[in-house]
């Protein structure tokens, strides 16, 4: 019966084909290590953020009077309304924390290189909605942290010569952030940027699917097929892969869950303590930081102290900040190295490679904390290391002694 | 893993919490303590008498003034394990229901007027501000005549609000003391002929100058119940949530466990 049923849909859609192309009989290399799993672990997060999302979304009013009181409605009144917001905010934390990851570990291993350019774009413009989406979701509370948050951000825009106070009223909707910006920001939260995301997301693993997944050894498996053109180098994907990803994903859940259900405010990185108090445009927190995902670029933001020409200081540290995400997309063209992996790279690659995690790891810090002399020197050299890694790519990966890599994948 | 484990290194050794500014303003607990160091106080939502004592301090001194109006007299009546019909006798004022948000009936714009600010809400105070915080807040009003109730408050330096629990603590005084003085060694220090300790003038100690209902332990001890209620409030669901925590991450542990072992079995496939 089920066999019949599955034959009459073949004949009309391609199921089969599908399901074994892309989940049960597709080559996933040998050798993968703990880095690969950001991915599977990244779409887990996206299933749970749109799942959680659609529930807080039955009880949330997106105005500026009700918005902050019904939050406080899901958190008491609805029936574990708190599970489901507080899986939310994790949710959006681990989003973050993995797509980083799952960045680095294409820098680690060179997975952007030919034939997968492409990939890392699409993955780049997903990175970049995500970024969107992280944005407005943050203003949703409408706490305090939310309504100046918003404020600075989107301010930028207004730092755009001759046409930014223009386009920032435009984008705002009114004169300040208002329940206006809120219900357009929802607008945004709720129906394009996860519309988009999961557009890419899908774009990506059919991207990925074409070309095939990297390996730490950065070793082309295509090379080496069986008499069926399968690589030899790699198992099915489903059971070997899909038994790897469930026991990651437990190891996950465990992670996630204990934050939830013991650590639910993370210290005030997940949930912001002073987003506890309902936005008041009168008055104005000592110092307003981003969430912890933003803050390397903030810190960028803040860096840029000097004018230049008719250039403001502001409008300087927003571009260096919009460039520090650009310049992400082109590593691919950057890179000249004729190795993959940083397994097979030269010292240099090594040595900028750990040049940029500190960067970045210094700058997220800086951003956390209120700006003072010693602090905006430091922030002004990273954010300087921080581009000569991408600037100075090419450079350093034509010009160093790469180790040979080999045929194939040892395990 | 090795640039794993390096990164999480270099996370760890981040001070990200370094405090900009001390927590409790100009609080002095004694000589040893610093400036602006709040008291310790850790709440505990499954001591129910505590958060009784709490909501009764609560209803009989905060509610003319603060509301709380995020929660229910009868999710807090369940939670704090007190019948309904005393709940009702007792705690609820008016012709409010037991469903009702618990709401003040005072309006904003004209206590604006009388305080110079409306005294905010207190359902996500503990949660904004910290449990520790709110109990230095409570305990530390003193006089100043230069203030419009004349009071003020180490934690909270020219706060708006009166010192309307005066009738239990009394009245307090900001005061200077001889204190050991500290060496460059953090010891104390001492004159280096006689070896005797040497003190200095310190100010801003707090001390009580007319006791008022209760003493200053009784005072400290009560201004706790009613930090803790406040604490439960801000976060109704902690107790329930780390209860059903344990049970969900011990199954996971066991998928997890159970998960690897499948994995494993599979692993021995590939050559």
């Amino acid at each position: 019966m089920f066999t019949r049923v599955i034959g009459w849909i073949d004949e009309r859609f391609p199921l089969t084909d599908t399901f074994e192309r892309h989940l049960s009989k597709y080559p996933a290399p040998i050798g993968q290590n703990f880095w690969y799993l950001a991915g599977v672990l990244l779409v887990v997060v996206l299933v749970i953020q749109l799942i959680s999302g659609i529930w807080l979304l039955m009880n949330y009013v997106p105005t500026a009077e009700g918005a902050f009181a019904s939050i406080q409605y899901i958190m008491r009144d609805v029936d574990y309304g708190w599970i489901i917001r507080y899986m939310h905010t994790t949710g959006a934390s681990m989003f973050f924390l993995l797509i980083y990851l799952h960045m680095f570990r294409g820098l680690l291993y060179g997975s952007y290189q030919k034939p997968r350019e492409l990939l890392w774009v699409i993955g780049w413009f997903t990175y970049i909605i995500l970024v969107a989406e992280g944005f407005t979701g943050y203003v949703l509370p409408w706490g305090q942290m939310s309504f100046w948050a918003a404020q600075v951000i989107l301010s930028l825009v207004g730092s755009i010569p001759l046409i930014g106070e223009d386009l920032l009223t435009w984008i705002r909707g009114d004169y300040l952030i208002s329940g206006i910006t809120l219900s357009r920001l929802f607008a945004f939260h709720v129906v394009l940027l996860p519309l988009a995301l999961i557009a890419l997301v899908f774009v990506h693993i059919i991207a990925l699917h074409e070309v095939g997944s990297n390996n730490p050894e950065g070793i082309d498996i295509k090379k080496h097929t069986d008499d069926d053109g399968v690589p030899l180098d790699s198992v099915p994907f489903f059971p070997y892969d899909v038994m790897k990803d469930i026991f990651a994903i437990g190891v996950f859940l465990i992670i996630f869950c204990f934050v939830i259900f013991f650590f639910p405010d993370g210290g005030g990185y997940l949930i912001e303590y002073i987003n506890y108090e309902e936005a008041n445009n009168l008055k104005t927190p000592d110092h307003i930081v981003p969430a912890w995902y933003y803050t390397p670029y903030y810190a960028m933001l803040r860096a840029i102290t000097f004018p230049l020409g008719p250039l403001t200081a502001k409008f300087l540290g927003f571009a260096v900040m919009v460039g520090a995400m650009v310049i992400i997309a082109i590593v691919p063209w950057l890179d000249k190295s004729p190795v993959k992996s940083i397994r097979y790279k030269g010292i240099y690659s090594k040595l900028a490679l750990f040049v940029l995690v500190i960067s970045f790891l210094v700058l997220g810090y800086l951003g956390m904390v209120a700006p003072n002399p010693l602090r905006t020197i430091l922030a002004q050299i990273f954010t300087a290391t921080y581009f000569l890694y991408f600037i100075l790519m090419p450079i350093y990966t034509k010009y160093e002694t790469c180790k040979e890599v080999p045929e194939r994948i040892k395990v | 893993m090795k640039h794993l484990l390096f990164i999480l290194t270099l996370f760890l050794s981040l001070n990200i919490n370094s405090a900009e500014g001390a927590a409790c303003g100009e609080y002095l607990a004694d000589a040893n303590s610093e400036l602006g160091e709040c008291e310790e106080y850790q709440a505990d939502h499954s001591d129910k008498a505590s958060l009784q004592r709490g909501a009764k301090i609560y209803f009989n001194y905060c509610y003319g003034c603060h509301s709380l109006k995020y929660s229910r007299y009868n999710r807090m009546a369940k939670d704090l394990e007190i019948p309904e019909n005393l709940f009702e006798e007792y705690l609820l004022f008016g012709d409010q229901k037991m469903g009702d948000l618990i709401q003040i009936s005072m309006e904003a714009e004209d206590s604006k007027e009388w305080f110079g600010v409306s005294p905010p809400d207190l359902t996500l105070e503990a949660s904004l501000r910290g449990e520790e915080w709110i109990y230095t807040y409570l305990i530390s009003f003193y006089e100043d005549q230069s203030r419009p109730f004349g009071v003020n408050n180490k934690v909270y330096e020219n706060v708006g609000m009166p010192h309307v629990l005066s009738q239990m603590q009394g009245i307090q005084q900001s005061v200077c003391k001889e204190v050991p003085l500290i060496a460059a060694n953090g010891g104390l220090r001492q004159d280096p002929l006689s070896g005797e300790v040497v003190t200095g003038k310190k100010c801003g100690f707090l001390e009580v100058s007319e006791r008022g209902e209760v003493s200053q332990e009784q005072f400290n001890a009560s201004m706790r119940d009613l930090t803790n209620f406040l604490s439960y409030v801000s976060d109704p669901i902690k107790e329930e949530r780390e209860y059903l925590g344990k049970y969900v991450i011990l199954y996971l542990i066991i998928f997890s466990v159970l998960s690897f072992l499948l994995y494993r079995e599979f692993k021995k496939d590939i050559h």
